[in-house]
């Protein structure tokens, strides 16, 4: 199904909306990481409200696309779009890296439905997306048209793992394997290119036998044109580098690698959620200050 | 003397005795886990001939997926396919395989509860030549530290064969260890073998010190037992396979009884089986111990043979510490 206008304009609501959820999260949980959900709001809209094979109600679901988050770090913005899917209530976004929460600091499947690997060493789930699609094939050779998505963080592609596993990756041409940077540029310690240089990177996962689209993240369309194009490639694995701006949404936060780690006090969630429900003009919203 | 009830070797003490490597049984075993499940996958390191899963690589290539030298992505990869209801069984060197893919194994097999078999081999200080560098003598400890994670190390071919089967079963994630070189056989095809449950290998008429061991060792500890016998101390061997789940009944039972312990294993004397052991038994009956392992050093370069002696894992070593430890008592 291609996006017509009306679905754009639901999924940049959903996306805000989830943005919005995620400003909520951190400020209740006093800790956690701003910058990589707020820019990853959208590819998490699009996979969820639009690409995906999945249902809410039933987590387990045989022969549904599976998720897998290398980056756990990023779990708020998966919460929050899972929440906002209906796998749990909205409310319980609240609990987030509470004792006895079912939502993790970082995410654990067991205590989860719909988290398909627990996460946050970095490094490892492009390789347990690896075995996932392995098995796929084991099972059902190479007719599945089962997508396992992996989303990973460009800091994380400094790990020596993420590329011992696109070399196997690519070696078995998984042709059903979607990876997904999230191409922000920014690291704990600083920008991407200050702490360990990535460039060229579209070469560097074509030299391991991957089928690479870059893509404007934040833009549904296009977005959804690359998601299109990954799916059709029936002879290798595809990633596509989604280029989104940490913090998006929240123009102070907004490419500022200092707040890649921390979350937002009262003061600054306060902003955040007055700009976010503003939409920087796109849609009025009648109940704000 | 030899415990009948477990159908062991009988040629045991014979200068003869037939000589094979663990690794064989885990090889064996691992193809007829294959037959019976078609979820079993083998993953290997670039060390399929040397690990023994080459035969199953050859029966069944579609199970079987070559990594290359990458162990971390093996652990990852395995708990992948885990996920999708497959039982892959991972092998490397102990030192390379659960030694340098600790995190992944823990955080992806073990946090993430999948059923992932790794089975390390070469471990211990018997791999001889290759030297320290090889010689994994850590590897049971930073693995029974790992909640959910089973332990296990056989003491030879056929128990390796029959552990493999067994643990091809459970839900846990499991670590086996194996060894390099060719070592006594001790048990039959017959002898019976369940996760957890240790079982004595000998006993004296009296009993004055246990010997508790895992591994091939058992086979220098059932040596020492004929040795002590004949100057008067009886023994009862223990065989404890399973490092965790730690046969806690059998082994309070036993300190009970007899009052006196000697751990044994190929591995650092801490934090192993007999680290195992002491903290089980400190809380439930402490009874005085002496330890049979590596002392904080690491291995070197030499014959197998003389790097059991050199660290003091032999038999001769085993009827000094029974000596001593009964002296304590």
């Amino acid at each position: 199904m291609t996006l017509n206008d009306i679905k754009i304009v639901e999924l940049e609501s959903t996306a805000n909306t989830i943005r919005q959820d995620i400003i909520e999260m951190l400020l209740s949980a006093g800790s956690g990481h701003t910058a990589g959900p707020l820019g990853m709001a959208d590819v998490f809209t699009l996979l969820y409200f639009h690409t995906m094979n999945h249902d809410p109600e039933n987590p387990n679901l045989e022969g549904r696309d599976k998720v897998v988050l290398s980056n756990g770090h990023i779990c708020p913005v998966q919460y929050a779009t899972m929440a906002r899917a209906g796998y749990f209530p909205v409310e319980e976004l609240k609990t987030l890296r509470k004792l006895h929460a079912r939502l993790q600091g970082h995410p654990h499947r067991e205590f989860l439905p719909g988290i398909e690997a627990s996460s946050g060493p970095l490094g490892s789930g492009l390789g347990q997306a690896v075995g996932m699609a392995l098995a796929e094939r084991m099972n059902k050779g190479r007719n599945t048209d089962n997508y396992i998505y992996v989303l990973m963080g460009d800091g994380e592609l400094n790990c020596g793992i993420i590329w011992e596993s696109a070399m196997l990756a690519g070696r078995e041409k998984l042709q059903n394997l979607i990876g997904i940077v999230d191409r922000n540029g920014i690291q704990i310690d600083g920008y991407t290119w200050d702490v360990m240089p990535l460039e060229p990177l579209k070469e560097k996962w074509e030299s391991f036998g991957w089928h690479v689209i870059e893509v404007d993240g934040h833009n549904f369309t296009a977005l959804d044109e690359a998601m299109g194009e990954a799916q059709s490639v029936n002879d290798k694995p595809s990633v596509l580098i989604t280029h989104t701006i940490p913090g998006k949404g929240v123009k102070e936060f907004e490419r500022d690698y200092q707040w890649h780690g921390k979350p937002p006090n009262k003061e600054e969630a306060d902003m955040a959620l007055k700009e976010l429900r503003t939409l920087g003009g796109k849609i009025v919203c009648h109940d704000c200050d | 003397m030899l415990n009948e009830k477990e159908k062991l070797n009988k040629k045991i003490f014979d200068a003869d005795v037939e000589q094979v490597p663990l690794r064989n049984g885990f090889g064996e075993g691992l193809v007829q886990a294959g037959d019976a499940d078609e979820n079993v996958v083998g993953l290997c390191a670039d060390l399929t001939g040397s690990t023994r899963m080459q035969a199953f690589a050859e029966k069944y290539p579609k199970r079987f997926v070559q990594m290359g030298v990458a162990e971390q992505n093996m652990a990852v990869v395995a708990s992948g396919l885990a996920a999708s209801g497959k039982i892959p069984f991972i092998t490397s060197y102990a030192m390379f395989s659960p030694g340098r893919n600790w995190e992944q194994i823990r955080t992806t097999e073990a946090y993430n509860n999948r059923p992932v078999k790794i089975v390390g081999s070469h471990a211990g200080v018997s791999v001889g030549p290759d030297g320290g560098t090889h010689q994994a003598i850590e590897d049971m400890a930073i693995m029974r530290v790992i909640p959910r994670m089973h332990v296990i190390t056989p003491c030879d071919t056929n128990e390796a064969w029959r552990a493999t089967l067994a643990i091809a079963q459970t839900d846990s994630p499991t670590y086996m260890r194996l060894a390099r070189e060719k070592t006594p056989v001790m048990t039959t095809s017959e002898t019976k073998f369940e996760i957890g449950k240790a079982y004595e290998m000998w006993r004296s008429e009296k009993t004055d010190v246990a010997l508790i061991g895992c591994g091939h060792l058992l086979y220098h500890a059932l040596v020492a037992a004929k040795e002590l016998e004949k100057e008067g101390i009886g023994t009862v061997v223990l065989n404890s396979h399973t490092i965790k789940p730690l046969d806690d009944d059998s082994i309070i039972k036993l300190a009970k009884e007899i009052g006196a312990v000697v751990s044994i294993e190929e591995h650092q004397a801490a934090a192993g089986l007999g680290g195992a052991i002491s903290e089980l038994l400190a809380k439930n009956n402490p009874v005085p111990m002496e330890f049979i392992g590596v002392k904080d050093v690491f291995g070197q370069s030499g014959t197998p043979d003389e790097l059991i002696a050199e660290y003091e894992l032999d038999s001769k070593a085993i009827v000094k510490a029974a000596k001593k430890v009964l002296g304590r008592k």
